[in-house]
């Protein structure tokens, strides 16, 4: 019984629950939410545990509703977060635009299934562009944290409300239907008293005459206006790509090959990655955590370690890659291997692709921005499909 | 083919109901308590609400990477779906338990790696001849224990102990029963 102290403390807890769980314990008191597989654990927990601590749980007749409602906690000051799963998550991009634009924060969380449309309710990876690119319109990013292990769905939900208060924005846990629904021993964060948190002076929580009133708003009629909003948006956004990129590096150092995955897949590579350095190639796994921003840092770090070849590896048909692409900047060479639609490549498909990098085969293919033939998966990694749950 | 072994990668797979995502519950509590890496990972499907169901449950000492098993150390299996499934995929020197009440062919057909250690017994009819009804996935587990120890026995009775809810306490003692039956069976 090694480690005994710290067994202790851990408890096995689902995914989707530890979310919630340690949601409470950064200080969140309002959930507003709408069920949907392979989410739904998360608003459950919510409903039976967030009115015990004095928390206000409301499942709300939509996500539309749902993510103005947390708009609305958000302007007067709360701890507020939703979640709901990919054709979910679309129906709030509306609401994120808007509370981007009136520089609310809050935390959302989408908790990945196949797409588009109604999809399927496995595991995917497929609303990347949606989370790092363009969740609702206009100007704005918004911080995207992606976790792989429960444990990290504890600790990345509770950075992520300290991050959307620090910067005004919201700010998204970016999981899927593995990482959701699969048990893994946690260690929880302490509980914070809500009283406890940095002010929000700019909220609009009663003043009682005291103070000139508060305005939240995302209506600029006047051009000049909302360019110097948007400015002093992407100002703020420089800083965070600046001081928050983060990344975890396995057996980089000496790596020609590196393979760049995160959530699921990352946990799918990182068996793959062991097994190609039992075979002696020289290969590591860069995962990227924060996906907005996305670690370039840490892709410097490798190509100045000596990296010569990229693999990314995704539950999509290419999405991430792209960002490689732009980090890696002619440097390297990119390739691409993926699964779609709720399939989950087996580790020896994972090995096979970073077996076919290593020999240099289809480094001639790979990916240059905009061809999107050339992100295919090649053939040969397509033969062998496992089908989960069949 | 490459080999991606843990100490302890384990399918449970039968029909919704049986109980398996119970019994791999209890597997990954036990690893839990010893203070081991663990992953449970339950197939989430329409399965669960009635057609064949299945987990993967991990034990290892180092940081686990994809928590769908593939390559089975061991394998529960209480349907005849179950069997055909999974038994091939079992790793050499595994072990494997099938219910024979329902999957009455055992693993008859099914090309086995070389070594692998398979228990066929009927662990319905025995439940439900002990009074022990819808705890023939206990009793596979307790088989399953006698021919994998993946943990000590204490720990064991400390997980089934965890996993049977408070309010629920009356079947503490038959879960621990079906238990010990599966090892002498």
């Amino acid at each position: 019984m090694a480690n005994e102290n710290k067994a202790q403390e851990r408890v096995l807890m689902k995914g989707n629950e530890v979310l919630a769980e340690a949601a409470m314990r950064a200080g969140c008191r309002f959930f507003f939410g709408y069920p949907i597989t392979p989410q739904t654990e998360l608003a459950a927990y919510m409903a039976k545990k967030l009115p015990l601590i004095g928390g206000t749980f409301l499942q709300a007749e939509s996500e539309i509703a749902a993510i103005n409602m947390v708009y609305g906690a958000a302007a007067a000051g709360a701890r507020v977060m939703t979640s709901s799963s990919s054709p979910g998550v679309s129906l709030k991009g509306e609401g994120v635009s808007y509370m981007a634009g009136a520089d609310c924060p809050g935390v959302i969380v989408n908790v990945e299934r196949g797409g588009p449309g109604l999809g399927g309710i496995q595991p995917s990876q497929s609303d990347y562009f949606q989370a790092t690119r363009a969740l609702g319109h206009g100007d704005f990013y918004m911080p995207v944290l992606a976790p792989s292990t429960v444990q990290e769905m504890a600790d990345l939900i509770y950075d992520a409300f300290d991050l959307a208060d620090e910067y005004r924005t919201p700010t998204m846990i970016l999981a899927d239907g593995m990482i959701g629904q699969m048990m893994e021993p946690v260690l929880l964060p302490p509980e914070r008293d809500p009283e406890s948190l940095p002010a929000k002076p700019w909220a609009t929580s009663g003043h009682g005459n005291k103070r000139e009133h508060n305005v939240i708003n995302s209506l600029y009629l006047s051009p000049d206006k909302l360019e110097e909003t948007n400015f002093e948006r992407f100002e703020r956004y420089e800083q965070i790509k600046e001081k928050h990129q983060r990344q975890e590096l396995m057996e980089c150092d000496d790596a020609e090959i590196v393979v760049v995955a995160f959530g699921a897949a990352s946990r799918v590579a990182r068996t793959a990655v062991r097994e190609a350095r039992a075979q002696g190639i020289k290969c590591g796994l860069l995962r990227p955590i924060t996906l907005w921003p996305f670690p370039t840092k840490a892709i410097d770090q490798v190509i100045e370690g000596g990296a010569t070849k990229f693999l990314s590896v995704e539950l999509n048909m290419g999405q991430m890659v792209q960002d490689v692409q732009l980090a890696v900047n002619g440097r390297a060479t990119v390739d691409f291997f993926g699964r779609t639609g709720g399939v989950l490549p087996t580790p020896e498909e994972v090995l096979e692709a970073i077996k076919t990098v290593a020999a240099g085969e289809p480094v001639q293919q790979s990916a240059a921005p905009g061809a999107v033939g050339s992100l295919l998966p090649h053939p040969q990694h397509r033969k062998s499909s496992y089908e989960r749950g069949e | 083919m490459a080999d991606f072994n843990h100490e302890m990668l384990c399918v449970l797979s039968g029909f919704g109901g049986q109980g398996l995502l119970f019994a791999g519950k209890i597997m990954a509590n036990c690893g839990l308590i010893d203070g081991r890496q663990v992953s449970w990972m339950p197939s989430y499907g329409p399965e669960m609400r009635g057609g064949t169901a299945n987990c993967s449950v991990s034990l290892s000492d180092d940081a686990i990477g994809t928590p769908f098993i593939t390559k089975p150390t061991a394998l529960i299996a209480m349907n005849q779906p179950s069997v055909e499934k999974f038994a091939a995929s079992v790793q050499p020197g595994g072990s494997i338990v099938i219910d024979t009440t329902l999957a009455m062919n055992g693993a008859e057909g099914v090309q086995l790696a070389d070594d692998v250690t398979v228990a066929a017994f009927k662990a319905t009819e025995i439940a439900e001849a002990e009074g022990l009804k819808g705890l023939a996935n206990i009793i596979c587990l307790g088989k399953l224990w006698s021919l994998d120890n993946f943990c000590e026995r204490e720990v064991v009775d400390a997980a089934i102990s965890k996993c049977v809810p408070p309010k629920r306490q009356h079947l503490l003692e038959p879960n621990l029963r079906a238990f010990q039956l599966g090892i002498d069976a």
